[in-house]
């Protein structure tokens, strides 16, 4: 299985490629050439970092791109600030507009008493219905490093508990994406990257 | 809920195989300290990081020897995670803006050796900041260090008190509380660990956000499973590996 990974100079892409490569996926970078995109079989969108990273998405036409490969049914995963841009957009960046698949905006953590940045392992609490957490039982650990998140919706497909409950993951049809990092998140990370890669639109072969 | 967090300092045997047998048995993250850090050693490390990253699919830290922005980038190329800094950043403090600019605050860990100082108005939270395992002195006091790290854009603060380390007599709660508490980062909690009470004292008292487990073998538990099996005993919170 091929997965396109899209490097847009948002942090450090090795962890990501490691774990790709360690389930078995040939694995290929891509930053501003559009072609990879137009015949991707996978795309997965990491990212570390500020929202305002994904304005290189824009000015290069990745965004467009992306969004054209979606709506051939390509699968597609975001992690981290990679899911938070599948969203109409995020405080963090106000001025820099998501991909708006999901029309929720990301927002700080309320303020309170806990630490932001949320970094550690917290549990998921999955949808029976999501593909992409098949197989992850109630109370799963994961690992978040995050102090932006995505508002609970009828997309969400997991939530975690950190002052509020937020989405840790997001999933309609083959667009997902995951506020955690599986890369980072021992065997139920690789369980979930997995589920990625054996993705497929259902009644097709 | 979020659990409480256990760092694995490897620090016997080949690296490589024992960060795989932490993960294995249940360590939240895997911190690799190269304590001679030499120029010739930089190499020999490089090659350690990449192999020891290679299997492991939690949390990654590297220290020692990272002395610029251009160090930093080598060892997240072979697999690291994060880095963490202690007497380079004590030098040179531009040096956690310059990781954090280009890696991310999450990826920058600020190393603390602390000993309280009896002189002082507060001999907690002026506590003084020492470099060369705690042999010297650098005329900083631990709140306001650890304010300055995390205003440059440190992502953790790695907090070891050099009063407890190595005492098996418990962790400095007070010391870890008045750096947790002075901070919106996690700390994690480093020196005298000796029994499974000294940790969930340091997680309640301390309000340390991980602790180190460094000697975890020393004390007759023989596994971090064990000892998050008895913690979730006592009701905390832990990530049981599967």
């Amino acid at each position: 299985m091929r997965v396109t990974v899209i490097d847009y100079k948002a942090g450090n892409l090795t962890s990501v490629l490691k774990a790709l490569r360690h389930l078995g996926a040939e694995v290929e970078v891509s930053d501003a050439d559009l072609a990879p995109i137009a015949s991707a079989e996978r795309i997965v969108l990491p990212g570390v970092g500020h929202f305002a990273a994904t304005q290189y998405l824009d000015s290069t036409g990745l965004a467009a791109a992306i969004h054209e490969a979606i709506g051939r049914g390509v699968p597609f995963l975001g992690i981290c600030v990679g899911m938070q841009w599948l969203y109409a957009g995020s405080t963090e960046a106000p001025d820099q507009a998501g991909l708006g698949h999901f029309p929720e905006q990301c927002a700080r953590f309320s303020d309170s008493h806990e630490k932001v940045p949320h970094v550690g392992w917290n549990s998921l609490e999955a949808k029976a219905s999501s593909r992409l957490l098949a197989g992850v039982k109630l109370g799963e650990f994961v690992y978040f490093t995050h102090s932006y998140k995505a508002p609970v919706s009828a997309d969400t497909a997991a939530i975690t508990q950190y002052i509020e409950p937020f989405a840790s993951a997001v999933e309609r049809e083959n667009v997902m994406g995951v506020q955690f990092h599986p890369e980072k998140s021992g065997e139920t990370g690789l369980k979930i990257l997995r589920n990625f890669l054996a993705w497929e639109r259902q009644g097709m072969a | 809920m979020k659990g409480v967090q256990f760092v694995d300092l490897i620090d016997a045997g080949d690296p490589a195989t024992q960060a795989a047998r932490h993960a294995g048995e249940g360590a939240d993250e895997i911190v690799l300290l190269d304590i001679t850090a030499t120029h010739e050693g930089r190499a020999t490390l490089l090659d350690t990081v990449r192999r020891t990253a290679c299997g492991l699919f939690v949390p990654f830290c590297v220290g020692g020897g990272i002395r610029t922005a251009g160090d930093a980038a080598q060892v997240f190329e072979a697999g690291a995670d994060k880095v963490s800094v202690n007497s380079a950043a004590l030098a040179d403090p531009n040096l956690i803006d310059a990781i954090g600019r280009s890696f991310g605050a999450q990826a920058v860990v600020v190393a603390i050796d602390a000993r309280r100082d009896p002189n002082a108005e507060d001999p907690v939270r002026d506590a003084e900041v020492f470099v060369q395992g705690g042999r010297k002195p650098v005329g900083r006091r631990v709140v306001e260090w650890a304010r300055e790290a995390e205003a440059r854009g440190a992502g953790e603060i790695l907090l070891t008190s050099m009063d407890s380390d190595g005492t098996r007599a418990g962790f400095d709660c007070e010391l870890t509380a008045a750096v947790s508490e002075a901070v919106g980062i996690p700390v994690i909690a480093s020196g005298g660990a000796g029994t499974v009470s000294h940790f969930t004292d340091v997680f309640a008292r301390g309000k340390a956000d991980a602790a180190l487990a460094a000697s975890i073998f020393h004390f007759g538990i023989s596994s971090a499973r064990l000892l998050k099996e008895e913690l979730a005993r006592e009701g905390i919170s832990v990530r049981l590996p599967c």
